[in-house]
């Protein structure tokens, strides 16, 4: 089996969160998935980029955001991480709840979840990393959330 | 693409003509920029037409929801016209579709208003 990885250091500007979504985008596209994938792929790798640059590192010139594509035989795998303090996942609130319908922010890790067939996010002390996976066309494994 | 925005006046409605992305950033801050003064200058029949709107982010969709509910707060509509594919499937999955008053013809759209 053969793999690809490249990654990338980025700076925590808006401006890495357009590069990170248009790079995806060409990725996925050379990794062979249908126009609705790619744009699935990359709205999630925009919305991951987003909470990278703006809710983990705020914007701190000092910190670092990385992502890293990998493409196995099955799998596009995107990693990306931040160096802020630490995404609680658990206390992310349901934007499909009545009572949260009508909010302005929230929906970016639901997105991912809905676009991507694997979304994991492993908060620590020095960030959060958040993996996610596209299984490649035709590839009959379940879409199943993995435990976080 | 950045987004662009034009208004212009039917029969007491502001039409809202809209092209581009709706992102972090810039397309939201257009956005909200256009409604607000619209409401400001007592234009409190909207309908923003999306049908060049290629794209939308999370960041978008919370705009659009400020805009319904600003408008709503000021006793104002806002509804939104001629969805492309993609932002009508991100207001599904957001259950926000049934939340917006959505029109696929513009003539229709205007007559929905109340007079």
């Amino acid at each position: 089996m053969s793999a690809d990885r490249v990654s990338y250091t980025l700076d925590s500007t808006l401006e890495t969160v357009n590069n990170a979504e248009e790079t995806a985008g060409r990725m996925a596209a050379e990794a062979g998935f249908d126009d609705e994938e790619i744009m699935q792929i990359s709205m999630a790798v925009r919305e991951a980029a987003v909470n990278a640059v703006l809710h983990g590192n705020a914007y701190d010139p000092s910190k670092k955001v990385t992502l890293a594509f990998e493409r196995t035989a099955d799998d596009f795998v995107i990693v990306i991480r931040d160096q802020g303090k630490g995404l609680d996942a658990s206390r992310i609130p349901d934007p499909l709840a009545p009572d949260n319908l009508m909010k302005t922010s929230g929906r970016g890790i639901f997105l991912i979840r809905s676009f991507m067939d694997v979304v994991e996010i492993h908060p620590s002390k020095t960030g959060t990393e958040l993996r996610m996976i596209k299984h490649v066309h035709g590839n009959p494994a379940d879409s199943k959330e993995a435990p976080q | 693409m950045t987004m662009k925005s034009s208004t212009r006046q039917v029969d007491g409605v502001t039409i809202v003509d809209l092209s581009g992305r709706i992102t972090l950033g810039e397309g939201s801050i257009v956005l909200r920029e256009t409604v607000r003064d619209l409401l400001s200058k007592g234009q409190k029949k909207i309908l923003l037409n999306l049908g060049e709107v290629n794209y939308i982010d999370s960041s978008g969709i919370g705009e659009l929801v400020s805009a319904f509910t600003t408008a709503k707060n000021q006793g104002g509509e806002l509804k939104l016209l001629n969805l492309t594919k993609k932002v009508h499937d991100l207001l599904q999955i957001t259950k926000l579709y049934t939340v917006f008053d959505v029109k696929d013809d513009e003539a229709a759209g205007i007559k929905s208003f109340s007079k």
